[in-house]
């Protein structure tokens, strides 16, 4: 892919892109959290990004912003994928880091944005339905956090038949 | 002389029962395609009386574990065991229903034998429909010898022994009680 769309976003917001890089040929901008939303609704309305593939989070346990919540953005007309990426810090046991949601924008993130705070804690402001939709609703934590205890179960029943 | 008459009504009675095995399957992961293989006519489960996969719990005498186990669904596991009709027989089919597999995760239970008791455990991930007719054979071998678990607590072999440890842990991760499942 080219970096048209990376340079026409880079034109359109000269100060909400934090970083921006090209690397094995996939499109990144880091977006600074306030800019977010005018972002995104530019990307889909005047650069044509019609179709989210998919809302994930990274977990960059020691950063300050640990957190880098990550959406894969792709045009059906033109073909050009984009990589959005927002960085959130949770300072230890404070508040749940919280980004906008854009399920208004994209239907396609309604789930996908549950999976993320389902495994990080991450929440998403506006979301319509903002629950567990992996785990169990009794489930305490969020596993794909590097500061879940690796061995650490929550089980909703056991029996001891393991010797028979 | 009675003894050896209850002797002989069982032998009976477990040659028909092994011989006419309903089974259910819970397939729950990629297993459950060598299920399929194993159940259609190329390896034709059919020959060893087991014929019929009955798509209640309720018309099962022998449960297929085919699959992870999520803890999501350990308690649905074991209210369909529950629900089976007596006496019942579970095979564990492939690594992931026997131990819980390569994953080692905070979603997967560590082998169906954590939630309900296991006879036949095949390896394999997945295991060739061979070795679940081998597997088979081998609950049919238990079946026959009286060594399967629900034969074996309806003597009161287990009781004695301690293995049924019926009222065990139901916790939810708060140590409140949670899910009630009819044991």
């Amino acid at each position: 892919m080219s970096k048209a769309d990376l340079d026409k976003l880079t034109a359109q917001f000269p100060g909400a892109i934090v970083a921006s890089h090209s690397r094995h040929g996939d499109d990144t901008a880091i977006i600074r959290t306030a800019d977010f939303p005018a972002v995104m609704t530019w990307l889909r309305d005047a650069a044509g990004f019609d179709f989210l593939v998919d809302v994930t989070a990274v977990d960059y346990f020691g950063r300050d912003l640990r957190f880098e919540v990550v959406y894969h953005l792709r045009s059906m007309q033109t073909g050009s994928r984009l990589r959005i990426t927002l960085q959130v810090g949770q300072i230890e046991d404070g508040p749940a880091p919280e980004v906008p949601s854009v399920v208004a924008l994209w239907p396609s993130a309604n789930w996908a944005e549950r999976e993320v705070y389902d495994m990080y804690g991450i929440k998403f402001a506006g979301h319509p339905d903002l629950r567990r939709i992996l785990m169990y609703e009794e489930f305490i934590g969020y596993p794909l956090r590097k500061d879940y205890p690796k061995e650490k179960r929550q089980p909703l029943i056991r029996r001891d038949y393991s010797i028979t | 002389m009675a003894e050896n008459y209850t002797t002989v009504l069982d032998d009976a009675l477990n040659w028909a029962r092994k011989y006419s095995l309903f089974s259910y399957p819970f397939v729950t992961a990629c297993c459950g395609m060598e299920y399929m293989a194993t159940a259609a006519s190329k390896y034709d489960i059919a020959r060893f009386g087991a014929e019929f996969p009955r798509f209640s719990p309720r018309q099962a005498d022998l449960l297929f574990v085919v699959g992870t186990i999520t803890e999501r669904q350990a308690p649905v596991l074991h209210r369909i065991w529950t629900q089976m009709a007596e006496p019942k027989y579970v095979i564990a089919f492939g690594v992931c229903a026997s131990t819980g597999g390569f994953y080692q995760n905070y979603g997967t239970v560590p082998g169906a034998d954590q939630v309900i008791p296991v006879d036949v455990y095949i390896p394999g991930c997945p295991p060739r429909p061979e070795q679940v007719l081998d597997g088979l054979i081998l609950l049919q071998k238990k079946i026959q010898e009286g060594t399967t678990y629900v034969q074996r607590r309806d003597r009161g072999e287990l009781a004695q022994k301690g293995h049924d440890q019926g009222a065990a842990r139901e916790l939810g991760p708060d140590g409140k009680k949670r899910l009630p499942v009819v044991a």
